[in-house]
Parts: structure tokens; C-alpha cells; sequence
């Protein structure tokens, strides 16, 4: 026979792993839902299964005379200096938003080429480069 | 010159911290009654030097001393004062070494207020905390050198991040330090209870205070962090759980979870070693948040000077520390009996730590996956605010209602007796919500819930304190405070979330948009010349059409020139009920400007509230002294 404190024991035990799994799994289920995965252009020209519609962000730098801007939106171009997305956006854009500085877009694209982008990232400072892009700058320029 | 006394001073703080740790032991050995007085002079004497070695480079800053290289890097002769002054722990350098006078005062002050506590747990104590002293002081003397000269001295600095100049991040690394540093006085106070035996009611009360002061401070220095975040940043909002934001949220869960259990050691002298677990992890979680944010392993949208070298040195502490706390831990833990009623305070104050814990699982995975996943597959990923939100906030209504209800349950065994009271209360919320979906417009079915239960809190808030004020006995009022805050903060942050109104668009000079109730006229834009940089200052007429009211906002470009940079400065029109929030921004230097306009309800309330929580911590701090 189990004594009551066992009993008990036992149940608290019990609890207590059905509360932790159950936590496990709303935050694996909710990671899997919410993530965000980054390419940079010419990743998406390679990349055969990508989902169009699904939000990613894409990185690189902003090439130097492609800005256009009315007064909805604005258009510009992200490259890699392999491969290009042109990019509509209408919103504020971060003060270090500039042409021949690393860029990240966060959105949808509608097709290999065109990006729309809901977001675009802000980097407090004029030095700093997402790590991303220096890593793919870093690969192009072997 | 300075960098020679500075220097010197920090050497003698590392030496004072060697020889108070020998002194330890001797007396340890010695078996005295009470604590050698050469014990408080050595602490003093250490507290000392330690201040001065601070004041030294905060003159190098105040006059401008470029022979040192921080000083050089980040300050400018032509820098107003106020920002010379808190340039000195705007770089890592300059803020590890206040990361260390926080760190050796806390001990001091931790060796003096514990007089009648027992001996060897107080030598202890002073061990493990200086054991910490001397693990950061190397760091600093080696890597992160505030005194290191440069040669020839240059005839100007490169100036401040003008992002960084700005009265809310001035006071901010301060405040978030006392928060982070002084969890390091209850971990060593908790290693030295597991090695001296000192435990119990008495472990409570001596920690007590220390816990409270940390989490007071932490809560604040979070709320001034948001703030900057709000007004400087240009986006409008205030917390975007960004890998910085989130080291700063993770201790803060602990402390909390930690300020509330180490109530059931005072009471019921029980879960010990959960406690104890709880001041350990605290500390090494902030430890591990300074790792993250110095190293430059996350990518965050904060940038601090990012030095791997630095990180491995963190990286090896952390680990020194947390294996020698497990060593300890483990070999002196004893089997406790835990005999919980469920339905008690205590088992309620344990709910609350599974909600702390499950709020610092989710962040701590959130912040940490995509690190793991980079270097396991190579896929780069981003956890943005939808993860944090679909976790957070359904268990933020179960939270809401439990903390409203818990406190109202005595200790040991005792149900919720008002439960006549509650479902009022619960009714009362309901009809309020729906007058508010009613009347000012709908939203979603979560956030139905969220301020259903808030506005319980809030009831229930207010009905403790008109029950205090009654009886004035029993009742805790820092506690109904710290509640009534947070009921608040989740009340406003909802009804700002449903209610802001954004708008972007692009506007040249001149022109108007018309949206909604808004009308909004680009009128000027004019160029100033100040102190030590020049603004663009636009000129902007707002004309609500449903309140026929008109405001005119003045929202910046500002061009600093040390270092060049460019921040935009946003206008807001801060009121009783809601805040008109304008930036503006230049595309690429054509005719058009980005014009991002908010409406943000009951703003200021957010701020209130936020501070209304830290208030609580600070009345029980001093309600404690009023006791002993």
C-alpha cells in the first residue's frame, strides 16, 4: 500500500511533468510557426522549394542608385553583388537606411525577383554590419 | 598621469580583495565570536579605492584626457557636460568597471548590515564575493582596460554615439546594473549558506532586502530602457524583444520568482534549496545576459563595440561559475520534506514561479534557438515578436486572475474565502470590457481576455487597499502596489495595442495627407546650428477633424559630426489620455520625406504603472528597516 505522502508524492511528480511537456510543446509549436528565416538573394535564386507568400527576411546591401521614391512607397534594389530582388516598401525606413549599406527586409516575396517588404531593420550604427552580410560580402569577395 | 593612478587603484582594490579572503580564512579557522575589525577596514579601504579608480576616469572625462584610449573613443571636447559625465560608462570598459564598484560596494554594505548573523556564513560571504571581484577585475585589467593610453595623444576624440546622448540611457546602465551586480551579493550569500550551514528563517532575512533591492532596480532600469526605446528609436514602440531587451528580462523572471519564494523561507522555513537554486541562477543568468550582449554572438538591433576575446573570457568564468556553484550545490544538499496543502499561499507563490519559469524558458529559447541553429545547420533564422506573443500572453490572462487571488489565501492551509467577492469582481470585469469593446471599438477575442483579467486584478487591487486602509493590519502594501501596477500595465499596454493608430507615407514640403479624422500639413522645414550638431527641424500641423483640434509637432533630423551621424528625433505631444508621435526621415536625399505618424493611447499610464510595480519593491525595502 502506498502511504498518503507517497501518493501525494507520486501526483506532484506527475504534475509536474505533464505542466513541463505541455510548456515544451506550446513553445516548439509556436517557434515553428513564428520563425523567420534569412536569405540573401542569391540563396532565393538557388533555393528550389522556397514559399512564396511566407515571410522571410532578405540581407545584403542597397545598390547605389536604385532608390526611387513617390509618394506611397519607396523601390530599391538588394544586392549581393551576385544577384539582385528588387524591393517595394512603404513605411519609415531607419535613419541608415543608404544606398551602398547593408540592408535587411523583412517580408514576403512574390516572385525570385520582387520582394515586398513590410519592415525594414534598423541598425543604430553607421559601422555596424549585420553578420549575415558580412558573412556572404566576406564569401563573395574570395 | 591618470591612467598611472588609475591603474594603481585598481590594483589595490585587487590586492585588498586577496587579502580579505586570506583574513577570512584565518578567522574562519580561528573560530571567533565576532568579525575582526581589520575585516571592515580592509572592505572599507577596498570600497574605497575602487570608488576613486571610477572618480580617475570620470576626470579623464570631464577634462578630456585623450591619452586614454576610452576617453579618446568615446568623448569629444565639444560633447556637453552632462554627457562627458556619463560617457564614462557609456563604453564596456567604462561600464565594467562600474559593473565593479557596484560589486565591491554591494559587499561592503552586504559585511556591515549583517552584524548579527552568523559568523563564518558572513565570512563566506565576503569570499565568494570577492572571489568574484578578483575573477571580474581581471578581466577588466587584461581585456578591457579603462586606463590603457594611447601614444602620441590624439588633439580630439572621436566622440559619443549620439545615439547614446540622451538623459534616459545615462541613467539606464546604472540602474540595470545595481539590478544585474546585485544579484551577485545573494549568490555568494547562497553559496555561503550551503557551506556554512547557515540556513533557515534567518537566511531569508538576512538576503531579504538584497533581493529586493536588485529587483527594484532591475524593474526600473527595464522601464528607462523602454522609454529610451520609445522616443528615440523612431518606431513607436517600447519593448520589441530584441536579444538585448530579453538578457535584460531573463534575470528579472528569477529575481521575481525568487522575491516571492524567499517570503515562503521567511514564513514556513521551507523549499530551501529552491531558493538557493533560484540566487544561483540568477546572478549566472545575468552574467550569461552580459556574455550575449558583449560577445557579439546575437544579432540584435542594439549594437555595443562587439570583441570575441571578450566573450571567450566571459564565456570561461560563466563556466567556472556555474560548475563550482553545481560542486557546492550538490555536495551540500540535503533531502528536505515539503508538506504543501494545495490550497495555500505557498502553493500559489510555487504557481507563480512556474509562470516565471515558463515565461524564461520561452525567452531564454527564443533568444538562444536561432544561436544554436546557425552553428548546427547553418540556416540563419529570426525570432520575431509573434513567437513571444502566442506564448506569452494566453498565460498572461491565467496570471493575471491567480495574482489576484493568491494573496488573498493564507499560509499553510486556508482556501479562497471571498469567493462571493470574486465572482462580483469577475461580472464587473466582464461588463466593463464590453462597455470599453462597446464604445471605443473592437478587438480581437485575446484581448478580450487579457483586459477581462487585468481589470480583475485591478478590482481586486483596489478592494485590498480599501480592506488595508479598514483594518490597517495583515495587509502588505508594497505588495498591493507592485500588483495594482501590474494589473494597470497590462490594462494599458491592451488598450494602447487595439487602439494606436499608424500611418506612413511620404510627404514633400508643402503638402498635406488627409487620413481618417487626421489632417496633417507639412508646413517648413528649417535648419538649425547647435551645441555639436545641426538639426533639420520640420514644421508640422496636425488637425484632428473629430476633435477640431490642432497641434503642431516638430519632429528632427539631427547631424552630428563627431562620430557622423544622423538620428531622427521624433516629436511627441505627450497628454493625459494619449500621445501624438511624428518622425520624419529623408529617402535617400531626395524631395520626399517618410513621415510616420501614432496616435498612442494612454502612454503616459504605461510609464505609471511600469514604475507603480518597482515602487512596491522600494516600500518593502523600507518598511523592513523600519522593523529590525
Amino acid at each position: 500500500m502506498l502511504t498518503r505522502k507517497v501518493k501525494g508524492r507520486i501526483s506532484f511528480i506527475v504534475l509536474l511533468v505533464i505542466l513541463l511537456s505541455i510548456s515544451i510543446f506550446f513553445i516548439i509549436n509556436s517557434l515553428k510557426e513564428n520563425m523567420l528565416y534569412f536569405f540573401t538573394p542569391t540563396e532565393v535564386k538557388q533555393k528550389e522549394d522556397i514559399e512564396f507568400g511566407k515571410s522571410i527576411r532578405i540581407g545584403g546591401m542597397v545598390k547605389k542608385n536604385s532608390i526611387t521614391t513617390n509618394s506611397n512607397e519607396i523601390k530599391f534594389v538588394i544586392t549581393d553583388f551576385k544577384n539582385e530582388i528588387i524591393v517595394t516598401y512603404s513605411g519609415s525606413v531607419p535613419n541608415l537606411f543608404l544606398e551602398e549599406k547593408g540592408v535587411v527586409a523583412e517580408g514576403s516575396l512574390r516572385d525570385k525577383k520582387f520582394f515586398v517588404a513590410r519592415r525594414i531593420l534598423a541598425k543604430h550604427d553607421e559601422n555596424y554590419m549585420p553578420p549575415e552580410i558580412k558573412k556572404v560580402l566576406d564569401n563573395n569577395a574570395k | 598621469m591618470l591612467s598611472n593612478i588609475g591603474i594603481i587603484f585598481l590594483i589595490l582594490t585587487l590586492a585588498l580583495s586577496i587579502s580579505l579572503i586570506y583574513y577570512s580564512f584565518i578567522n574562519l579557522n580561528k573560530d571567533k565570536k565576532i568579525v575582526d575589525k581589520n575585516i571592515y577596514y580592509l572592505s572599507l579601504y577596498q570600497t574605497t579605492f575602487c570608488i576613486l579608480s571610477f572618480f580617475v576616469l570620470l576626470l579623464g572625462f570631464i577634462f578630456s584626457d585623450f591619452s586614454l584610449i576610452n576617453v579618446f573613443e568615446n568623448s569629444h571636447t565639444n560633447k556637453p557636460f552632462f554627457y562627458k559625465i556619463t560617457g564614462t560608462w557609456g563604453s564596456h570598459e567604462g561600464s565594467l568597471l562600474l559593473w565593479i564598484n557596484i560589486l565591491v560596494i554591494f559587499s561592503y554594505l552586504f559585511l556591515i548590515y549583517n552584524k548579527n548573523k552568523d559568523i563564518s556564513f558572513r565570512f563566506y560571504t565576503i569570499i565568494f564575493q570577492n572571489f568574484l571581484i578578483i575573477g571580474f577585475l581581471i578581466f577588466l585589467l587584461i581585456n578591457s582596460n579603462p586606463f590603457s593610453i594611447i601614444i602620441p595623444e590624439p588633439k580630439e576624440g572621436l566622440g559619443l554615439n549620439p545615439i547614446l546622448q540622451d538623459p534616459a540611457l545615462a541613467i539606464h546602465p546604472p540602474l540595470l546594473y545595481v539590478g544585474f551586480v546585485g544579484s551577485s551579493i545573494y549568490f555568494s550569500a547562497a553559496m555561503a549558506s550551503l557551506v556554512s550551514g547557515f540556513k533557515g528563517k534567518p537566511f531569508a532575512t538576512s538576503i531579504k532586502p538584497w533581493i529586493l533591492i536588485s529587483w527594484s532596480f532591475q524593474t526600473l532600469g527595464i522601464i528607462v530602457g523602454s522609454i529610451w526605446a520609445y522616443y528615440e528609436l523612431g518606431w513607436g514602440g517600447f519593448w520589441f524583444w530584441d536579444p538585448v531587451e530579453n538578457a535584460s528580462l531573463m534575470p528579472w523572471f528569477v529575481m521575481t520568482a525568487l522575491m516571492h519564494s524567499v517570503i515562503v523561507l521567511e514564513k514556513r522555513n521551507s523549499i530551501y534549496s529552491w531558493v538557493i537554486i533560484l540566487c544561483l541562477l540568477t546572478f549566472t543568468l545575468s552574467v550569461t545576459g552580459t556574455f550575449l550582449v558583449r560577445s557579439g554572438v546575437l544579432n540584435s538591433v542594439h549594437t555595443f563595440a562587439n570583441d570575441p576575446s571578450r566573450g571567450i573570457y566571459i564565456l570561461m568564468f560563466l563556466s567556472i561559475m556555474i560548475f563550482s556553484a553545481l560542486i557546492i550545490f550538490f555536495k551540500n544538499y540535503k533531502k528536505e520534506n515539503y508538506n504543501f496543502h494545495s490550497q495555500s499561499k505557498e502553493t500559489y507563490i510555487l504557481v507563480n514561479n512556474w509562470f516565471m519559469f515558463f515565461f524564461l524558458t520561452s525567452v531564454l529559447i527564443g533568444t538562444l534557438y536561432p544561436l544554436f541553429l546557425e552553428v548546427l545547420t547553418d540556416t540563419k533564422i529570426s525570432v520575431g515578436p509573434p513567437f513571444y506573443n502566442t506564448l506569452i500572453i494566453p498565460l498572461t490572462v491565467i496570471f493575471l486572475l491567480l495574482m489576484a487571488i493568491g494573496p488573498n489565501t493564507s499560509w499553510i492551509k486556508g482556501s479562497y474565502k471571498n469567493l462571493l467577492f470574486a465572482t462580483v469582481a469577475l461580472v464587473l470585469s466582464i461588463i466593463l470590457n464590453f462597455m470599453i469593446y462597446n464604445f471605443f471599438g473592437k478587438y480581437s477575442f485575446l484581448s478580450n481576455l487579457i483586459i477581462i483579467s487585468s481589470i480583475f486584478l485591478i478590482i481586486h487591487s483596489i478592494y485590498d487597499c480599501i480592506k488595508m486602509f479598514q483594518k490597517s493590519i495583515k495587509y502588505d502594501p508594497s505588495r498591493i502596489i507592485s500588483h495594482f501596477g501590474f494589473g494597470l500595465l497590462v490594462f494599458f499596454i491592451g488598450i494602447n495595442h487595439n487602439y494606436s493608430i499608424e500611418k506612413d507615407f511620404n510627404l514633400r514640403v508643402g503638402e498635406i495627407k488627409n487620413f481618417q479624422n487626421y489632417s496633417i500639413n507639412f508646413i517648413s522645414l528649417e535648419k538649425e546650428d547647435r551645441k555639436n550638431y545641426t538639426a533639420i527641424v520640420g514644421n508640422f500641423s496636425i488637425f484632428d477633424k473629430k476633435n477640431s483640434l490642432s497641434e503642431n509637432l516638430k519632429p528632427e533630423i539631427r547631424i552630428y559630426d563627431n562620430p557622423e551621424t544622423l538620428t531622427y528625433e521624433a516629436a511627441i505631444r505627450t497628454k493625459i489620455y494619449s500621445d501624438k508621435y511624428i518622425t520624419m526621415s529623408n529617402i535617400s536625399r531626395s524631395d520626399f520625406y517618410n513621415i510616420k505618424f501614432q496616435e498612442k493611447p494612454f502612454m503616459i499610464w504605461i510609464w505609471i504603472s511600469a514604475v507603480l510595480i518597482s515602487v512596491g519593491g522600494v516600500i518593502r525595502i523600507f518598511k523592513r528597516e523600519v522593523l529590525t
